[in-house]
């Protein structure tokens, strides 16, 4: 009842944000049908990033489209630049798909953002308002509600990072997929650095991370899931060259240093107080005392205020938790992982 | 192309410029004064100054201008409302609320480094009044702020409140965090 009241207060309140962000006149307006997106061409290639995003339990399912004869450069390795006419899709699935979201780069080198919402049969999916849907009904997920992301919330996640597209990128595409990270699907698991390079569709890439496969270099094989999950689900923000770099802390992870990538994560957060302050802690990792870190005191609220991440989830992934938690309990104490 | 052409072929590029909502550029004195013409009307002073008590009713305390909530002033939990049409409380200082949303304490607005704004960018700031996010991505800023009228102000408008708030005295004021509705901390257990 009083969430209900809540969310009526902050509905009035603070009010519906979104605003479609085509600029370009000669950009054609967003296809009313999913179908029209162009998800159903040909070329359109399955992947599947190592360190998924939790997304409360959906089965998700990722496609991208490169238009004939472009590439993807990948000169510099933690931003790669994608052509004009590049699309990527994710299928979000409780029991039936409720929902695809679409990036596309377009004409004019901007990039825009939207979901789909499928009708309960299946056989279409329409496209989603601009402010996006904050509950529908949707019976197999948690709480039997869904949540649409406004265009806005798209931004807020997407360009947080250097470049917007988070899940197909070197680190996530690497052929020496983690065993441990948590939620790994294996559907386009075949997508990866050596295909891609194969395929002719990605260029300048490193030869090194080709007969040395991008890996995070942790101390434990359990740190390096744990510090893969946090980029996975935290780096696209959390990062020093981003809008929050002015909060001093990286849960990045970049293939081309990763032993300095790995230092800068546990530099900014070991031992490291938080701005946050809560009565449980006040350090964002303390080693040894996971109830009294702040990372994993956040990541473990759904409480609006407090939770991490800040929108796109409403359960706590459990198993992600333990593994974050045995993580910092395994940590010394004096930085050195 | 005779100067005629070339003059309204101007002229339409600079009305289609501020059709779209553009500005001319301003000097830096200029956006100054914009911007503190700008906090100053848009009553940003009413919550995030902390009010004081005198004689005459209260006034903003100005030894802590745009300070936010001070950290000294510890709330008790809110008093609970009868049922009817009351929906908010606040602090003696005006720079804390109680409602259905829990309690929201008014930001530290000084370029204090470590409590304020001192480390913000211009794009953080604007990001957070136009999103209605704690920095354009984070937890959702919460009422009182009026955030659905503010979002309005054009960029030319947000850089030059900005440029006022970080020219201001720095105070050292850590703002509590925001508490969640009682109800919520029931559930959780806290």
């Amino acid at each position: 009842m009083l969430r209900t009241a809540r969310h009526w207060m902050l509905t009035a309140l603070v009010g519906a944000s979104a605003s479609v962000t085509v600029s370009a006149a000669d950009v054609p307006a967003l296809p009313q049908h999913l179908r029209d997106t162009g998800l159903y061409a040909e070329g359109v290639l399955a992947f599947s990033p190592q360190y998924p995003l939790w997304s409360d339990g959906a089965v998700k399912h990722r496609s991208i489209y490169l238009p004939p004869g472009t590439s993807i450069d990948a000169t510099q390795p933690d931003a790669w630049d994608f052509p004009r006419g590049t699309k990527l899709w994710k299928e979000f699935r409780h029991g039936r798909a409720l929902e695809t979201r679409f990036i596309e780069r377009t004409a004019n080198g901007e990039w825009r953002f939207a979901s789909y919402v499928w009708t309960a049969d299946g056989a279409d999916a329409v496209l989603a308002p601009a402010a996006g849907i904050r509950e529908m009904p949707a019976r197999e997920a948690p709480g039997e509600r869904y949540a649409i992301p406004a265009q806005d919330d798209c931004r807020a996640c997407h360009e947080g990072a250097p470049v917007p597209v988070l899940g197909f990128s070197a680190l996530q595409l690497s052929p020496d997929r983690d065993p441990l990270a948590p939620h790994a699907e294996s559907n386009g698991a075949e997508a990866n650095l050596r295909s891609l390079v194969d395929r002719g569709v990605l260029r300048n890439l490193s030869p090194k991370l080709l007969t040395s496969p991008p890996r995070i270099k942790a101390a434990t094989p359990e740190a390096r899931a744990a510090l893969g999950y946090l980029h996975g689900n935290c780096g696209h923000c959390h990062n020093d060259e981003g809008p929050l770099a002015v909060l001093d802390m990286t849960l990045a992870q970049r293939v081309g240093s990763p032993g300095a990538a790995t230092d800068a994560v546990l530099h900014s957060v070991v031992d490291v107080q938080s701005q946050f302050r809560s009565a449980r802690g006040q350090t964002r990792v303390a080693p040894g005392h996971p109830a009294s870190s702040v990372i994993a005191l956040r990541m473990r609220s759904r409480e609006p205020t407090q939770q991490m991440p800040p929108l796109g989830s409403t359960v706590v992934d459990t198993e992600a938790m333990a593994l974050i938690a045995r993580w910092i309990e395994s940590l010394p104490t004096n930085k050195s992982n | 192309m005779s100067s005629l052409k070339m003059f309204l072929r101007i002229a339409l590029v600079v009305a289609a410029s501020f059709a779209r909502g553009a500005e001319p550029p301003a000097s830096a004195g200029e956006q100054l004064a914009r911007g503190t013409y700008l906090v100053t009307v848009a009553g940003c002073n009413d919550c995030h100054t902390p009010m004081k008590m005198t004689p005459e009713g209260p006034k903003p305390d100005m030894d802590r201008m745009l300070s936010g909530h001070p950290e000294t002033l510890v709330m008790t939990p809110a008093p609970t409302l009868p049922p009817g049409p009351w929906l908010m409380t606040a602090a003696v200082t005006n720079t804390a609320f109680a409602g259905p949303w829990g309690v929201s304490f008014t930001a530290n607005l000084t370029p204090d480094r470590e409590t304020g704004l001192g480390k913000w960018t211009v794009r953080n700031f604007s990001e957070t009044i136009r999103t209605g996010r704690h920095l354009g991505r984070g937890r959702e800023i919460l009422p009182p702020m009026p955030i659905p009228m503010y979002k309005n102000f054009t960029d030319a408008d947000l850089a030059a409140i900005f440029s006022y708030l970080q020219s201001i005295p720095a105070v050292k004021n850590r703002v509590p965090e925001p508490r969640p509705p009682v109800a919520a901390l029931a559930s959780a257990g806290s």
